[in-house]
């Protein structure tokens, strides 16, 4: 009973987490009241917004978000050099752009959707599009002769990774 | 002190020209590739590093010669979220124009993709 009326006024424990750091931010300072008025929001606006995300996403290894933070913003960082590269020297006729399609192990939304945004962050690859039932990717890639290198890439570096995370 | 000052002041000029020279490029790929999809790699560019780059200066700036904010890293991880939303949005523009999709290659299930799926 308890465990159902936390549920009804917590929805997203993390999303209140986060949206009482925001606000601390916005406000760019940490006294009581900011705390108490972020807490205020942190309660009020992940109940009203229930009905539009009924499931609460199961992060079974929180901490190794930071890690593969760590990697995707290391991985920002190499391919944007190497597509300013493609971009300056390479000519448009000499380039192969191509499509990807990755077959997914990844069935909860939340792990789909950092997937998704993250092949889109790191340059070289936009994620373009879900199949209808959820189980495959299609990715748009810049310059990959290869297309079958790029898919294993992405699953063997991220999905794993978001894998362990999220199951 | 002002040797601190002064190493702070060259971060923020390396960061700057870094964020500068990867958002030209970013605008220069947008003049320069010749095909919708193709174009789409270009901003996807400018807004991480460029305008990541841009953004720590700024933090560098506003530590070393005045008072500390955080605010770009709100700015930084707002952009992060969004960006890859209005990329799959034009993504899915493109697509829509394709009327079909024959060009694509289908997904591994007996499934469409969602863009073209009836329900």
């Amino acid at each position: 009973m308890s465990r159902r009326l936390t549920r009804k006024l917590l929805p997203h424990p993390m999303l209140s987490t986060l949206l009482v750091v925001v606000w601390c931010l916005l406000i760019n300072d940490l006294t009581l009241g900011t705390v108490v008025f972020g807490a205020i929001l942190g309660i009020l606006i992940p109940i009203s917004t229930a009905a539009y995300w009924p499931d609460r996403p199961r992060i079974t290894h929180p901490w190794r978000l930071i890690s593969y933070a760590m990697v995707v913003i290391w991985d920002i960082l190499v391919a944007n050099v190497q597509v300013a590269m493609i971009v300056l020297f390479k000519p448009n006729a000499a380039m192969s752009p191509n499509w990807v399609v990755i077959p997914l192990d990844l069935r909860t939304p939340e792990a789909i959707t950092l997937l998704a945004g993250t092949i889109t962050l790191t340059p070289g690859t936009v994620s373009t599009d879900l199949s209808a039932d959820g189980r495959a990717l299609l990715v748009h890639a810049l310059d990959a002769p290869d297309p079958e290198a790029v898919r294993d890439e992405i699953k063997t570096r991220y999905e794993r990774r978001l894998k362990e995370i999220f199951e | 002190m002002t040797d601190i000052l002064f190493l702070a002041e060259i971060l923020v000029a390396v960061l700057l020209v870094i964020g500068a020279v990867f958002t030209l490029v970013g605008s220069y790929g947008l003049v320069k590739l010749d095909q919708p999809m193709k174009r789409l790699h270009a901003p996807t560019k400018a807004s991480t590093l460029g305008v990541g780059s841009l953004l720590l200066a700024s933090i560098v700036h506003a530590f070393a010669f005045g008072e500390g904010s955080l605010h770009e890293l709100l700015v930084m991880a707002f952009l992060f979220v969004t960006a890859p939303i209005s990329g799959n949005f034009i993504a899915k523009v493109h697509l829509h124009l394709q009327r079909g999709g024959k060009e694509l290659p289908p997904p591994p299930s007996e499934e469409r993709w969602a863009t073209y799926s009836e329900h």
